[in-house]
């Protein structure tokens, strides 16, 4: 090894020194500027890296809540849950989502209704979030994806409870469905509250109670990795579970009436006139629920649409009968208390009505008419003169806020969705609706519950009920108790207070009372047969409306055959001293609403008495048998 | 015979253990970081004991490899010096032509042991600078200057075309930083990097697209959350949400969630920023700065110019890993593939860092008579 000569070793040696002192000293700079750099990020905005962090590893996921049950009156099961499987997917994992899901079409049974459905919910979903494909998946279906699994990635089927309806289409209308969320749905429901959940009642009770039924959803904070695949639960709050509910419903007079319909398409409703309880709401024919709740398949709605009885329509809430002479005993009531008629003044039936001065003459039922007849017997014997010249009398705007106070006109306001209103004629809705004035002639028929008249069933029936509890209205209502969980004592709710009463004076109620008494019990009653047997007084009145007006050919068509030409209706209340309860029965065709409707409506209070237990003299005389 | 093998080996072993030729304070400054680095290594691979085990005997054989070469004499290396960088930039060659790696040409497979040979350069580099220099006198002028450019180029130009930026880096450093110990000018030095900002527009067009996009990452991570600022992001937060003590041994939750990536190697810190927060950042940068501190004293008591050169350019080439891995997760300097030294999972860098102290401790062993 050579050196050079004017190398200076010592020299050298001290420059390294100087050097590396001052190199040191440069290092400790870089590393007091990184430590400072730590401080920023570690000190100074630590908190807001904390929170980055967190919101990076921690996933709230959603638990939905078990949806509450429902039950009639005697703790019978309208509405269940049961477990089933659907098939998920999680949009992120999946390629081609195109490719799969007519791979999963052609392997098991996807149809377009459910790709489309998927579509849509995907929307409103994260990448990552599981998206329901189909519901309710058959065994062979979960058999043939576990044997296909390893082809759709980010595919899974996941159980979950779904809804039941045991009873089937006998409470379609009533308890009515949940069903799938869409995009509709999305818009009114709380999107945090429904984050986990499938499911939404769409009508009936199911819908009108969501918010009772639905219940609290929980969360679990889950820990993620970086693909949010969780790794465990950090934390977990149980869903709420929803209430369940307990109806006013009482299945066993439901289903005596539902079986008296035999199919014959009609409406029944009876309520408790005490408060307002509604005991049976029948609206025939029905639809099963079930089919609704996991997606109801185009045909099968198509088949329900396009029938022509139209079991989709809920007739009880919305179904649209002409009241016809079921009217009788409320317009009797209104004069009564304007003191336009006593009690006791008669009024004579020639079997035609002419309005002074005009030609058009008001036909009676009974061709020759009736006599001289005092209230009591026109209620009984249907007599139309005699309501012709009360209405006449009373005047149409007399009788409109008459009939108001008995609640026609206007909603019931029952807990359901979507009830009609019906037609109260007045100046004021002709006015509104045709804009046209009032003519006496349309006065005279109003009193007998034809022309403009429209009543819904419900309407009708809680215009009974008040006629029953002496004119005291009860707010008609479906819930009778909620219940938090199985083991808790049902939460009986409170009543409504009740309306303003719409008899002044009793007579006048016991007036009318005995009148429709005598429809069932007098010798020339419309309904003489129904009430043979029942331990109580029934008090009721027929109507039998013609269904097409007189002067269409529809009606030169149908006149032929009776029992197509009328709608037939049924109002009914027992005991008559203290009602217990009131029905209507409205048929959409029918003879005459003594013969074909007042059997229905007994046929329910039999099985309503059957709930009662015996009479109370019935059972002293039981006692009094007894050793 | 078997007594004159006896005491050939009691001799040998005598020669091995009985003098303490290593420098005491820097070995257990290193075993502490080791340790350190064992500790993290198994909290951040999420307590896979085998990784910990691998990195462990990797560092038992970089042990092995600084406890050799800290017998071997520093004059000896000089003599071997050209040699060894003739035979290390060979093997760069031999890499550019018929090397593997992921995506990026750097291995070389000798069938029972895979090696980078860019990892040699980080001894064999600093190793020709000082060779060079101590022949030249000093402080360097411009042709000294101009040769040990070209020494320095030749292998960092075929390691940044691996490419391999981050070794790359270090190799240039620890040359240059040979030049800056010897002496150079602080006119010519400022001169030199004055050139260097000037021509930095120009290197800019010669970067591959994803270095350019990690360049650009750091400017404005969130421009691309998921993507390539993905690791500025993480790593920030990893780092942020530590806060002053830390989460806790194990309780990282942004690497142990996969939130950060390469947690195990380049990222490493960040998940040892997360679990022992801004104090035990500081004391591990203690650590380094005494390690750092007590590797130029020894450099500073070297024998000859070769020696005090080689040992300061291998201390200060230390401060580059610490300060660009550093400055990486921290969001300051662009992302590059430069281990935190010691700490950071991977054999070879391991490996090739505790040689360069095997010959921080030779040159320690044959220092100046007299010093400390």
């Amino acid at each position: 090894m050579k050196f050079k000569p004017i190398k200076d070793t010592r020299q050298e040696a001290a420059l390294f020194v100087r050097r590396a002192l001052s190199g040191f000293a440069l290092i400790l700079l870089a590393l007091a500027a990184l430590a400072g750099r730590f401080w920023y990020l570690q000190v100074e905005h630590h908190d807001e890296f904390q929170a980055r962090a967190d919101s990076n590893r921690i996933l709230t996921r959603p638990l939905a809540p078990a949806r509450g049950l429902i039950y009639d009156r005697n703790g019978v099961l309208l509405a269940e849950n049961i477990a089933a499987f659907r098939l998920e997917i999680i949009p992120e994992q999946v390629g081609d989502m195109d490719a799969l899901l007519a791979d999963l079409s052609a392997t098991i049974g996807i149809n377009d209704d459910d790709i489309a459905r998927f579509k849509a919910l995907r929307k409103g979903k994260r990448a990552y979030q599981s998206v329901p494909l189909r519901m309710k998946l058959s065994e062979e279906d979960i058999a043939l994806f576990a044997v296909n699994r390893w082809r759709f990635r980010g595919v899974d089927v996941v159980p979950y409870l779904t809804r039941y309806y045991p009873r089937g289409q006998e409470f379609g209308h009533l308890v009515g469905y949940v069903g799938r969320i869409d995009e509709r749905d999305l818009q009114r429901l709380d999107p945090s509250r429904y984050a986990g959940t499938t499911h939404v009642g769409k009508i009936g009770i199911e819908r009108s109670y969501e918010e009772l039924l639905h219940g609290e959803p929980g969360y679990e904070l889950v820990e993620v990795n970086a693909d949010r695949r969780p790794l465990r639960v950090l934390e977990r709050v149980a869903p709420t579970p929803g209430k369940n509910l307990h109806l006013t419903i009482d299945v066993r007079i439901q289903d005596a009436g539902e079986a008296a319909f035999a199919g014959r398409a009609g409406a029944s409703v009876a309520i408790d006139p005490r408060n307002g309880e509604v005991l049976a709401m029948i609206s025939v024919p029905g639809f099963d629920p079930n089919l609704f709740v996991n997606g109801i398949s185009s045909t099968d709605y198509k088949a329900l649409l396009d029938a022509p009885d139209k079991p989709l329509l809920d007739r009880a809430l919305r179904g649209t009968y002409m009241p016809g002479s079921t009217i009788k005993p409320f317009i009797a009531a209104a004069g009564l208390e304007l003191g336009v008629r006593k009690r006791d003044d008669t009024v004579l039936s020639t079997g035609e009505f002419h309005i002074p001065g005009q030609q058009r003459g008001y036909r009676d039922i009974r061709a020759g008419g009736h006599g001289r007849v005092d209230l009591e017997q026109s209620i009984a014997q249907s007599v139309n003169t005699y309501f012709y010249s009360l209405a006449l009398d009373m005047g149409i705007d007399r009788l409109t806020e008459g009939m108001a106070r008995f609640g026609f006109g206007a909603p019931t306001g029952i807990d359901l969705v979507g009830e009609s209103s019906g037609v109260l004629p007045s100046r004021a809705w002709k006015r509104a609706r045709f804009n046209q004035p009032w003519y006496p002639g349309e006065t005279v028929i109003a009193g007998i519950g034809q022309g403009y008249w429209v009543v819904t069933p419900l309407q009708l029936a809680r215009g009974v009920a008040t006629l029953a509890a002496r004119g005291v209205p009860q707010q008609p209502h479906l819930l009778r108790a909620t219940q938090d969980g199985f083991g808790d004592e049902p939460t009986k709710l409170a009543f409504s207070a009740p309306g303003e009463p719409v008899f002044r004076d009793l007579a006048n109620w016991e007036a009318v009372r005995d009148g429709m008494i005598a429809v069932v019990n007098g010798p020339t009653g419309t309904a003489r047969t129904m009430g043979i047997g029942f331990p109580y007084t029934i008090a009721g009145k027929t109507g039998t409306a013609e269904r097409y007006s007189r002067t269409t050919e529809a009606w030169e068509h149908i006149s032929q055959v009776a029992i197509e030409r009328h709608q037939v209706l049924f109002e009914a209340f027992t005991p008559a001293e203290e009602a217990r309860i009131a029905v209507i029965v409205a048929l959409e065709a029918g003879r005459a609403g003594g013969r074909d409707a007042a059997p229905i409506a007994r046929t329910m209070l039999d099985a309503w008495l059957e709930g009662e237990g015996p009479p109370p003299d019935a059972l002293a005389a039981r006692t009094g048998d007894a050793p | 015979m078997i007594d004159v093998a006896v005491a050939n080996l009691r001799r040998m072993a005598g020669s091995l253990l009985g003098k303490p030729r290593m420098d005491l304070p820097l070995l257990g400054a290193l075993v502490l970081l080791a340790l350190v680095g064992l500790v993290t290594q198994y909290s951040a691979s999420d307590l896979d004991r085998g990784q910990a085990v691998a990195q462990g005997v990797r560092l038992g054989i970089g042990g092995l490899l600084m406890f050799v070469l800290s017998r071997i004499p520093p004059s000896t290396l000089r003599n071997w010096t050209p040699w060894a960088y003739a035979g290390s930039v060979a093997l760069l060659l031999v890499v550019a032509v018929l090397g593997e790696g992921r995506g990026a040409h750097r291995w070389l497979d000798l069938g029972v042991l895979r090696f980078q040979p860019s990892e040699l350069l980080k001894l064999t580099m600093p190793m020709m600078v000082a060779w060079y220099l101590n022949q030249r006198p000093l402080p360097p002028d411009w042709t000294s200057l101009g040769v040990v450019c070209v020494l320095i180029a030749i292998p960092a130009g075929l390691i940044a075309e691996q490419p391999d930026l981050g070794t790359a880096l270090l190799i240039v450093a620890s040359g240059l930083f040979g030049v800056f110990l010897a002496g150079l000018s602080w006119w010519r030095i400022g001169l030199i990097l004055g050139s260097v900002a000037a021509a930095a527009p120009i290197a800019w067009n010669f970067l591959h697209e994803y270095q350019r996009n990690r360049v650009r990452m750091l400017i404005d991570p969130d421009s691309d959350p998921l993507g390539l600022g993905w690791h500025i992001i993480q790593s920030k937060i990893a780092v942020g949400s530590g806060g002053m003590w830390g989460k806790g041994w194990n309780a990282g939750t942004q690497s142990r969630l996969e939130f950060l990536p390469e947690h195990t190697t380049d990222f490493v810190f960040s998940v040892y920023a997360e679990e022992w927060g801004l104090v035990g950042v500081l004391m591990l940068l203690a650590l380094y700065a005494f390690i750092i501190g007590r590797s130029l004293w020894i450099a500073a008591n070297a024998r000859d110019t070769y020696s005090r050169l080689l040992a300061g350019a291998i201390s200060m080439a230390f401060f580059v890993y610490v300060i660009v891995n550093g400055g990486m997760i921290t969001g300051m300097l662009p992302v590059v593939g430069v281990p935190l030294p010691l700490v950071s999972y991977g054999g070879t860098s391991a490996v090739s860092l505790l040689a360069g102290f095997g010959v921080l401790m030779s040159i320690h062993a044959f220092r100046k008579r007299g010093a400390a």
